[in-house]
This record gives structure tokens, C-alpha cells and sequence, in this order.
């Protein structure tokens, strides 16, 4: 008897997710089907199954589905996962319809104050993410995914980005280190992956070749796609290398700090306070700000303390990082709104903005408060005070006409 | 052999049946169209002179009350639902009924649980013929599976008590547990080692019985007071070791759902209260004790404190969310129907504005006026919606029968009806083309709350008139609809039902809903 391979997860408690066992065999295909929405969607499982099957060109042998109500996205990522198992060798994939939803662009300056990382093998924490609106969505393939689950992961992770509409925040994906990471690439670059996130980065050359890796697999397939990247520094060497590799890539959007290998790797720990990493945020900060991109902290992981985490952004926006990590969507709003700017803030850019749109009405080459000149950069600066209190419904959209 | 029934198209387009558990009904004629004419049941006349005058009324066990009461074949007993999954009467009184040799009883409690389970021996042996109520857990799985004799006849709070005062049903014995009472039968539910709060459930079978039994396991010298059930209406009084287990009855403490989805939607539904100009001084709501109910109050209540505006009176299903809003000086009154934690009862104790309410005084369509229409806004639950705004509490869209419909339908009567339900449920999606069963008819129901966006229905243009600036993601049903259809890859397939009905849904006025036929047999 030939041996029966399987994916999707195990355990008590599964939902929105399902179990395939796959017994290659040489007569005839058996599919066989047993789901908690059996009465709603027998039909459209088996239609989906023999479908996916056959873009797979797997035409004999026995596949079990046990079903928890997954979506087909998933259903289908199962299924592949488990014919690859058996099939290392093959190239085919079962895609699903890549939706109009999930084709939005998006740009090189706009806010991530937020990140939510979601574990790439945990589809149903993917459903709803967009609607809890972070800057941008981490569909994660490292450390969150076990081993053996990582050619698993890198399917569903595809197919969601494929499918699901995250409402306009930044699609990354943070894919593994080494070889693995280039495999991460081959599966989901081609479905509009806005920004990929390197872990571990610890020299400009890994930027390098991993967007020389990108390039190729888009040419390979004829694709024109903008692709950021945001390395992610974890160590030592990093950090001391932060400004070569933030020089590294013109499409680098970010720097992303790695607290907890960060502090592993100087031998301490992680404390509240923050002390152990005072020099590597403030390093990443500078290295960030003089290659013109965005300095973006750390997690923050205690999930219950949101005073705690009111006050670590604090901290966070006060030594310059534009935004941070987030492992619950809870952690969102106190992050969006700790970052937005003071009153103070607002009145000062708004006095600059109007002093800027007067020297242009005027013809002048510069912009003056009262007796002081104002220098391009701060200009800048302010629009983007202006435009974050504009998004977190602190000012109105027309605060010009209001004002 | 299964009894063969005759149907009737009511004026919600169901066939339904003519004829239930031997007595003939009505069909539902609309909203307004049923009006019965004649007087209200009552019970016999009594004399002081066939009771004790020392106001003893022990009797020295279930069976020896049964007894005198008189139980024999066929007789209806009555209960309610006070201890939740706690009760530990139910039992007693079915085994009891069963060793004095009665068969073909029904009983008619206002809810059963899962700790009725034992009572499916009493069915299949014929001493209960079947159940009218609300049937959850164990119960309702059999009634579903076409096993009971008879139907199951799903009623509202208000529903049960228009039942019993128009005579649709004729309580023999009624039973009721009570926390603490006092020999003559005066009861209270707000204290005592079996605390429950309020037995308001147990009132009208108090009122209507031909024989009322009490059951306490905390007997007090007269007076027991507040007497919520007086003991001017029971016949017999009987001391148990212990009528409850107290942590079923009412939970400790009253958990929020963590689920970042349905806090997303209990918060969107506070903000289009807001937003609807419905959150203002001297208005009032109602929300139950569900996770999403009781985020909404939580939200709702931060929003009145930064608004400075202050409710005239609130509706529980109390819980210590609302009891600190009402000592916090958010709300002049609680308006309780049934309490659901240990602070709730010790308020309902403590302060005069924790007012104790029964279906009759809140929901009974049957009487001059009601508190569910003058409510501004009520949030509820459902198992399904469908694109005209119709609502399904009662099954799911696989066709099993699952719940009860509670006070659900008398709340249907706010000023704003508000359904926060998600979107889809694992797979299957919330808002269909037609609901599996119609527990609430379209016309009552206002709004739907999804976390893919809000539906207003077309009826209210005022809310959409007074929401459309709000910044609130505002869209048609059938948008929503068609977004979850796409996600969950199409319109699911029908279950296959038999021809062979289990229940009914009754409307709050006593005519005939909808029916619910069993799900065919799996292979």
C-alpha cells in the first residue's frame, strides 16, 4: 500500500479550516468528503476538489477532505499542499481567480504606523484583518510558521493574496531567511505583494539578492510589478550595518527592528524599559532617516496591556520610528492614535502649511513664520502632520476652509 | 404512524398548519390583522375555607403536592426558566408524576435546558407526550430529529403569557422553584442559596393555574417579601434540601467576548446609535447578555459618558455592565426581565431603580400597551437575515432547530431593531435570499450591523436620511450579500427537508408563523 501524505492542522478546536489525506494510487480517483457545512456545500466542495485536482493534473488516487468550513481559498491551499507532499517534483498550481479586490496598489511614502502580523498557517485570521484597518497586513512565513508547515504556509498565503480583499492596507509578506525565503518569493511575488519583509538582514548583499531574485522571477513571467522592500534587523551586525543596508535597494520603503533576536543576540534580555536596545533603535532610526525611509519599531507583546503598549509607542514615536509591529488587531487603534500628532503639532504644521501656500501664492523661493525661515524639509514634515490628523479624524478633511 | 396535517399560505407567504397539537389555529394575518375578541382565561374560584388558617401550606414532597393537586393523564404542567441550566426540580417532578402512574402529560415550561436531558426517558415512555417552549441543548436535538410526539410550538416571552391569559393553553399544575419562600407560598427569587433574581417567567402560570405548587430550599418565617409571587395563588408549598445549583444559575461574573470581529461590531453598532441621533438625554435601550449585546452596552456607555447624556431607563437581562451604569448614574432605571449575574441579583436587592419586570408588563401583545414599542433601540441577535429584512432565530440555515426565540420578537417593536451579527459564520453566510425559518418579519427589523458594513432597511429612510454623513460604512443588503457570497464561493445549496413538520413558530399574538419541517436523514 503506498503511503498517505496530509496537510492542514490538527487538534480539538479547528474552524475555517480543513484536513486533506492524499494516498497517490494508479486506477482511479476516490474522492471523499466529510464537512461541518455538508448540507450547504457538498456540491460546491466536490466541484472545487475535482477541479482543483485536475489544474494539478492529478487524475488517480485517493483524497479525504475533512472539512471545518474553509473557505475554497484555503480548501484549495490544502489540497495542493498535500499533492506536493507526495509530488515534490511538480510545477503545476491551482490558482484561485485572483479578484479585483485584492489588485489595489500601493505607494512608496504612505503610513505604517501599523503592521499586524498574521501566521501564514492560520487562514482564518486572515478573513477579517483588513476590517480592523492596519497601515499594512504581515502575512508572516517565518517564525510564526513551524518547520514542516512552511510549504504549506507559502500556499495559503498565495491564494489569500489572491483572494481576499484586505481594504486598502499594505499587503506584505515576510518571507524565511536563505533559500527558503527564495522559494517563499517563486510562490507569492506574481500576487500583488506590495513590500517584502526581510528578516535577519545583516548585510546590503542580502537586499541585493533578494531583489535580483524578484526581478528575475517578474521578467521570467513578463510581469511589470513595484515590489518594496523593508529589512528587518535582528543582531548585532544589523545594526551595525543599518546604513549600507537601508542604502541598499532604491525600492527599500523601511527598516523594521527585531527586538527579540536583537537582544538574544548582544546576551541580555528584553526589558519594559528598553534600555539593552536604546543604541540600536536610535542606529536604525538615523540609518532609516538618512536614506530617506521609514524607521518602524518593534512589537509590542503583552496583548492585555494596552497602557502599556500607550506608553512603549510613546517612547517609540518620541526616539523618531514611524510606526511598529502589531500581533492583535486590538493593538491597532492605541498605536494609530498614539502616533497621531499633539495639538500642538497640528497648530504648528497648519501655521507652516499656510505660510508655505502663502510664499507660493506670493512667488517667494522661501517660506518665513514671522521673522524665522522655514527649510523644505520641515515643510514636509508638516503636510505629513496635517495629512496623519486628516486620518485619524482629528482635523477635517477642508481644515483649510474651516481654519 | 405520523399524523398527517392540513396547511394554510398565512400572510407572510408560509404554509403553515391548520391544526397543532389538536387545537386549531390561526394563521398569522399580519402584524396588526389578528385581534381576538372574548375575555381572558381564569382560573377556578377558591375558598380560604379548603386551606389552612395558619397559612401552612407544606406538603412533605413533590409527589405528595402532585398528588393532591389532583395529577392525572394528560394534565399540561407548567414551569419556568429562572435557574437556567441550573434547575433541579424539573427532574424531580417528572419522576415523581411518572410513580403516580401519569402518562400523557405536557409539559409547558417557558425554557428547557441541557440539564433536562433525563426527561427524554419520560418521553419515549409516554408519561410526557410532549413539550411546548423553548427547547435547548439534548431537547431540542431530539424534538428536531422528529422524535416528540406532537410539536414543538415555539413562543415568545410575550407570546407564552398571551398563551396562558386568552386560554390557548390551560395550565393544571403549575410549579414553581423559588429561591426563598415562606410557608404560606409567598416567593422571591432575588435571595436565597438558589438566587436567580426575578421570577418573572413564573408569574402568569402563578395567576392562570388551576394548582400551584411552590418548591424552595430556603423556607422563611412570614412575610417572605418582596413577595413577587404571592401566595394568595398557591395551593401547596414544598421544602426541598435544594432546588439549584447556583453556578448554572447565574454566572459570577459576566465575561466580554475577546473576538476583536465581534467587539468591531458591537462598537460600530454603538457608533450608528450615536450617529442616528437615537443616543440622547432620556432615551432608553435594551440589549441582552449575549458578547456582542454586552460590548455594545460597554461602548455605548462610553459614549453617553463623553456625550454627557444620560438614559431614562435601560432593559436587561441584567448583568453588572448595566447595574454599574445604573449606580454610576447613566440610567434612572433597570427594567429587569431576567437577571444573569451574581450583581445583577445583589442590585436588583439593593437599589430602587433595579425594577423587576414580568412578560406581561413588557412584552404581552395581548394587553393595553407594552414596554418593548416604547423602547428607542433595541439590539438583538439572529442565526440568519434575509435581503427583505426578515429574521431567523430559531434554526440555522442547515434547517436544524437550535434555539428558542426568548423575548426576541416582543423587542421586534423598538423605535430601531438592530441585528449586529457577523457577516458569515465559518463558512456560512449570515444574510440569504430566504430565511430558512421567519421568526421576525421584515417591516420590524431596522438595521443590520456586519463587520463588512451596515444595512439599513429602505422602510426607515429617516435613519438613512439622519446617518448618511456619519462616515460610517453604509450599504445595501444586497451589496453586503453578494460580498459574502463571493467569499464563501456562492449561494449555498438547500438542506433537504421532509414533508413532515416539527414545530411551529408562533407570532406574539398566538397566530401561526412559520412551521419547521425535519431535515431528512443523513446517510
Amino acid at each position: 500500500m503506498s503511503k498517505m501524505f496530509q496537510a492542514g492542522p490538527t487538534g480539538e478546536t479547528i474552524r475555517s479550516d480543513c484536513q486533506v489525506f492524499y494516498t497517490p494510487g494508479s486506477d482511479t480517483l476516490r474522492i471523499e468528503l466529510k464537512s461541518r457545512v455538508e448540507v450547504l456545500f457538498s456540491e460546491s466542495i466536490k466541484n472545487l476538489v475535482e477541479l482543483t485536482l485536475s489544474s494539478l493534473g492529478i487524475k488517480t488516487g485517493s483524497v479525504s477532505i475533512v472539512d471545518f468550513g474553509a473557505l475554497p481559498f484555503v480548501m484549495m491551499a490544502q489540497i495542493e499542499t498535500a499533492i506536493k507532499r507526495a509530488h515534490p517534483e511538480l510545477k503545476r498550481e491551482a490558482l484561485p481567480d485572483f479578484k479585483e479586490h485584492a489588485k489595489y496598489a500601493s505607494s512608496f511614502g504612505r503610513f505604517r504606523r501599523s503592521r499586524l502580523y498574521l501566521p501564514g498557517n492560520q487562514p482564518k485570521l486572515f478573513l477579517n484583518a483588513g476590517i480592523h484597518k492596519p497601515d499594512c497586513i504581515i502575512l508572516d512565513l517565518e517564525d510564526s510558521v513551524p518547520p514542516a508547515e512552511k510549504d504549506g504556509a507559502r500556499l495559503m498565503v498565495r491564494n489569500a493574496l489572491r483572494t481576499l480583499d484586505f481594504f486598502g492596507s499594505e499587503r506584505m509578506v515576510r518571507i524565511n531567511q536563505g533559500a527558503l525565503g527564495m522559494e517563499d518569493l517563486e510562490a507569492i511575488i506574481r500576487h500583488n505583494v506590495h513590500t517584502v519583509l526581510l528578516p535577519k538582514t545583516e548585510s546590503a548583499d542580502q537586499v541585493i539578492a533578494m531583489e535580483a531574485k524578484v526581478n528575475e522571477i517578474l521578467k521570467s513571467k513578463g510581469l511589470k510589478q513595484q515590489i518594496y522592500y523593508m529589512p528587518i534587523l535582528e543582531s548585532a551586525t544589523g545594526v551595525l550595518n543599518a546604513r549600507e543596508i537601508a542604502m541598499a535597494s532604491k525600492n527599500n520603503v523601511g527598516l523594521a527592528m527585531g527586538l527579540e533576536d536583537y537582544t538574544a543576540d548582544i546576551g541580555t534580555q528584553r526589558t519594559l524599559e528598553g534600555k539593552e536596545s536604546f543604541f540600536a533603535r536610535s542606529m536604525l532610526v538615523n540609518a532609516a532617516r538618512a536614506a530617506g525611509i521609514q524607521p518602524i519599531d518593534t512589537v509590542f507583546s503583552d496583548v492585555s496591556d494596552e497602557k502599556a503598549l500607550r506608553a512603549s509607542v510613546q517612547t517609540t514615536k518620541s526616539m523618531g520610528f514611524d510606526g511598529m509591529g502589531c500581533i492583535h488587531p486590538r493593538q491597532i487603534r492605541p498605536i494609530h492614535e498614539e502616533f497621531a500628532p499633539t495639538e500642538l503639532e497640528i497648530t504648528k504644521a497648519k501655521t507652516i502649511i499656510m505660510a508655505a501656500d502663502e510664499a507660493e501664492a506670493r512667488g517667494l523661493g522661501v517660506v518665513a513664520v514671522g521673522s524665522k525661515m522655514i527649510d523644505p524639509p520641515v515643510v514636509k514634515r508638516a503636510e505629513r502632520t496635517i495629512k496623519m490628523a486628516v486620518d485619524t479624524g482629528l482635523i477635517p478633511k477642508n481644515w483649510k476652509e474651516q481654519d | 404512524m405520523k399524523k398527517k396535517y392540513e396547511f394554510v399560505k398565512n400572510a407572510a407567504g408560509r404554509m403553515v398548519p391548520t391544526e397543532v397539537n389538536g387545537k386549531a389555529q390561526f394563521p398569522f394575518q399580519g402584524i396588526h390583522g389578528y385581534k381576538p375578541t372574548g375575555r381572558k382565561a381564569a382560573p377556578p374560584v377558591s375558598s380560604c375555607s379548603d386551606y389552612p388558617m395558619d397559612g401552612n401550606k407544606i406538603v412533605g414532597s413533590i409527589k405528595a403536592a402532585l398528588e393532591q393537586a389532583g395529577l392525572k393523564k394528560g394534565m399540561t404542567i407548567s414551569s419556568h426558566h429562572h435557574f437556567r441550566n441550573g434547575d433541579l426540580v424539573m427532574n424531580q417532578v417528572f419522576d415523581a408524576a411518572a410513580e403516580l402512574g401519569a402518562k400523557d402529560l405536557m409539559w409547558f415550561p417557558s425554557a428547557a435546558f441541557p440539564c433536562h436531558e433525563p426527561l427524554i426517558k419520560h418521553l419515549e415512555s409516554g408519561v410526557i407526550h410532549h413539550i411546548e417552549g423553548s427547547l435547548n441543548g439534548p431537547l431540542g436535538k431530539y424534538a428536531s430529529e422528529g422524535k416528540m410526539n406532537g410539536l414543538a410550538v415555539l413562543r415568545s416571552h410575550g407570546g407564552r403569557w398571551q398563551a396562558i391569559q386568552d386560554g390557548e393553553v390551560h395550565i393544571d399544575i403549575a410549579i414553581i422553584a423559588a429561591p426563598t419562600a415562606d410557608a404560606f407560598g409567598n416567593s422571591t427569587g432575588d435571595r436565597g442559596p438558589s438566587a436567580c433574581g426575578l421570577l418573572g417567567f413564573g408569574l402568569a402560570d402563578s395567576m392562570y393555574a388551576d394548582k400551584v405548587i411552590v418548591v424552595t430550599d430556603n423556607l422563611v418565617p412570614f412575610p417572605c417579601y418582596p413577595w413577587q409571587i404571592q401566595g394568595q395563588n398557591v395551593d401547596y408549598v414544598v421544602v426541598l434540601d435544594k432546588v439549584g445549583a447556583p453556578e448554572k444559575i447565574v454566572s459570577g461574573t459576566t465575561e466580554l467576548t475577546r473576538s476583536p470581529d465581534r467587539l468591531y461590531i458591537s462598537e460600530l453598532t454603538a457608533k450608528f446609535v450615536r450617529a442616528a441621533g437615537i443616543m440622547k438625554d432620556g432615551f432608553s435601550f435594551q440589549a441582552g447578555a449575549g458578547g456582542t449585546a454586552l460590548a455594545f452596552a460597554i461602548y455605548l456607555k462610553e459614549m453617553m459618558i463623553e456625550a454627557g447624556v444620560k438614559a431614562r431607563f435601560v432593559r436587561g437581562g441584567s448583568t453588572k455592565y448595566l447595574v454599574e451604569m445604573l449606580e454610576e448614574g447613566l440610567t434612572d432605571y433597570i427594567l429587569d426581565g431576567q437577571t444573569f449575574d451574581l450583581e445583577g441579583v445583589r442590585s436588583m436587592r439593593e437599589n430602587e431603580g433595579h425594577v423587576n419586570t414580568s412578560p406581561f408588563t413588557s412584552y404581552n401583545w395581548h394587553g393595553k400597551g407594552n414596554f418593548a414599542s416604547m423602547l428607542d433601540v433595541v439590539v438583538l441577535g439572529a442565526t440568519e437575515v434575509d435581503v427583505n429584512f426578515n429574521a431567523n432565530v430559531v434554526t440555522h440555515s442547515d434547517g436544524q432547530m437550535l434555539h428558542g426565540i426568548g423575548g426576541w420578537q416582543n423587542c421586534l417593536f423598538s423605535k430601531c431593531t438592530i441585528l449586529p451579527i457577523p457577516a458569515f459564520r465559518d463558512r456560512i453566510p449570515v444574510i440569504v435570499d430566504q430565511v430558512t425559518t421567519l421568526v421576525g418579519p421584515g417591516e420590524l427589523i431596522d438595521v443590520i450591523v456586519t463587520e463588512r458594513g451596515i444595512a439599513i432597511n429602505p422602510l426607515r429612510t429617516d435613519l438613512i436620511e439622519a446617518t448618511k454623513d456619519s462616515g460610517l460604512l453604509i450599504r445595501t443588503i444586497q451589496e453586503l450579500k453578494a460580498e459574502i457570497d463571493d467569499l464563501v464561493g456562492g449561494i449555498p445549496q438547500k438542506p433537504r427537508l421532509t414533508d413532515e413538520p416539527i414545530g411551529v413558530v408562533k407570532w406574539v399574538d398566538g397566530t401561526v408563523l412559520d412551521v419547521i419541517f425535519r431535515i431528512e436523514d443523513r446517510r
